[in-house]
Parts: structure tokens; C-alpha cells; sequence
């Protein structure tokens, strides 16, 4: 489990890659909350291309970014989501709460690139 | 004698096949987070036989993973202990099993709330038992507070209209 992650235009944009489970999710919801922190990020992309497995434990760390993200005024958009994932997004009811778009492109114009 | 040798070698073959027609697995392992990827890559491969869907590959590992991950996080709070998982085939489907010998769910209706969670402190989302019922045909779960907990779920692979 792998998070790449680079700025481009104030947007902090995450590559979430690999397998996010319970095992993966804590390393990675650290090396996030970092970042964020650090560069005192308040729009965020998260792009879940790169993922080839996730359960709930994937949905808690979406869930929970989106939330302190929310607390400090910012915005957290989704993008990228494959066929084999949509049914857990639809499931758990998250695309109710956070925004979904195709490419990685339209969730940073969402989040006001021109 | 060389007729009943006959006759037992049949008896031995019928068997056999009933065997290969029910394959089954088990497998115990102690509760260890990296564990949770073993158990879903072994039974994604036990059910290859089957000639599953991908759709339905991802489904099966991922309601693996959640039953796992609550042995792990819930039955023995992140702590020691031996989670066993059963798999069997039958009949173009695939039957498992995963318990724990933990402390158990006190109150199983609660547990299975949409969005409850006993542990957002850990950052839980509180859909693994949401997304189990969602992701399989049956689903059920049985706990003794003190004892342990064991989940049953069945996906149909094959159907007769395939």
C-alpha cells in the first residue's frame, strides 16, 4: 500500500495504490495526516486509480479525512473510482456525503482549477 | 477376490468424486492483521473452480476481509488469538465460515446498525457487517459474549442459467 501525493495548484492530490485494508490503513493514514498538516492543506484530492483492493477500513479513512478536512473549512473530492470498488461506495452510502468524479482532472476543476 | 477387489476400487473412486465434488478448506491463523490478505487470497482461490465472475471474486474478498478484520479488531481487540475459517463448495456454491474464540457481541442487532461502531476511536467506518450481508446470498452471525463469534455466509457462484 502505497500513497503518492503531489500539489498542483494548492490542491493536494493523493494516489492511494495497492491494497487498503485494516493491515495498510494506519501507516497510510499517518503519512495523510502529515501532509495535510504539514502543508496546511485545505483542498484535497483523493484518487483511487491505483487501488486493487479495499474494504471498509478504506471507507473509515475516507470518512475520517473528510471529516477533519470539513473541520478546518477545507473541501475533499473523490475521483477515479473503478467498476470492481463502486459497489462499496454505493453500498456504504459515502457518494451521499463526499463527491465523486470521473478523472482525476474534473475533481481539481470541482475543486476550482481552471 | 478379484471382483471384490473390483467392487472396493468403485466404492473408493465414488467416493473420490463425491470429495472432489464437495473440495473444502480450513485454515486457523492468529490474529494478526496481515493475516486479513491471506484470508481473502485463499478464498479467492479456493473458489477458481467454480468459474466465478471477477464482480464476484471482489465481493467474496472483500466480505472475507470484513468478517476477518472483526476477529481481529473486535473478537480479541487487537490482541492474541486463533481465527479459524471453513470453506466448503456445494452446489455451485461457496459456504464460509471464520469464528473467533474472542469476547463476543453483547448486543448483535446493534452491531449490525448501518454506521455503528463500538471502536471510532480506531476510525472505523461501521459498515463491515453491512457490507457482508450486501456482498453475499446468506448471512448470518452468532455470538456468545465471553466465548466467541462466528459468521456464516454463502455466495452462489454458479446458476443454473449460466
Amino acid at each position: 500500500m502505497k500513497a503518492e501525493m503531489n500539489v498542483i495548484d494548492r490542491i493536494l492530490i493523493i494516489r492511494l495504490q495497492g491494497e487498503l485494508d485494516h493491515h495498510s490503513v494506519e501507516s497510510v493514514r499517518n503519512n495523510i495526516e502529515q501532509t495535510i498538516a504539514d502543508g496546511n492543506h485545505r483542498k484535497v484530492v483523493l484518487s483511487f486509480k491505483g487501488i486493487d483492493f479495499m474494504d471498509s477500513s478504506g471507507l473509515g479513512l475516507i470518512l475520517g479525512r473528510y471529516r477533519s478536512i470539513s473541520q478546518h473549512d477545507g473541501q475533499m473530492v473523490l475521483c477515479e473510482v473503478s467498476e470492481n470498488l463502486r459497489k462499496l461506495f454505493e453500498v456504504s452510502g459515502i457518494l451521499k456525503i463526499i463527491s465523486l468524479y470521473d478523472t482525476e482532472a474534473d475533481a481539481c476543476r470541482a475543486l476550482g482549477r481552471k | 477376490m478379484q471382483s471384490l477387489r473390483k467392487e472396493v476400487s468403485v466404492m473408493e473412486f465414488s467416493e473420490q468424486i463425491q470429495v472432489l465434488q464437495q473440495n473444502y478448506l480450513h485454515m486457523q491463523f492468529p490474529s494478526r492483521s496481515e493475516n486479513e490478505g491471506l484470508a481473502r487470497v485463499a478464498v479467492a482461490a479456493f473458489v477458481v473452480e467454480l468459474d466465478p465472475t471477477l464482480e464476484q471474486v471482489t465481493e467474496l474478498k472483500t466480505a472475507v476481509s470484513e468478517a476477518v478484520t472483526n476477529c481481529i479488531i473486535h473478537g480479541y481487540e487487537l490482541g492474541e488469538g486463533e481465527i479459524r475459517l471453513h470453506c466448503a463448495l456445494h452446489e455451485g456454491a461457496v459456504e464460509i465460515i471464520v469464528e473467533d474464540d474472542g469476547k463476543g457481541i453483547d448486543d448483535i442487532e446493534q452491531a449490525r446498525l448501518p454506521l455503528y461502531t463500538s471502536r471510532p476511536d480506531l476510525e472505523r467506518s461501521g459498515m463491515g457487517i453491512t457490507i457482508m450481508e450486501s456482498f453475499v446470498d446468506e448471512f448470518s452471525i452468532n455470538s456468545t459474549p465471553g466465548q466467541g463469534t462466528r459468521v456464516y455466509m454463502r455466495k452462489i457462484i454458479q446458476r443454473d442459467d449460466r
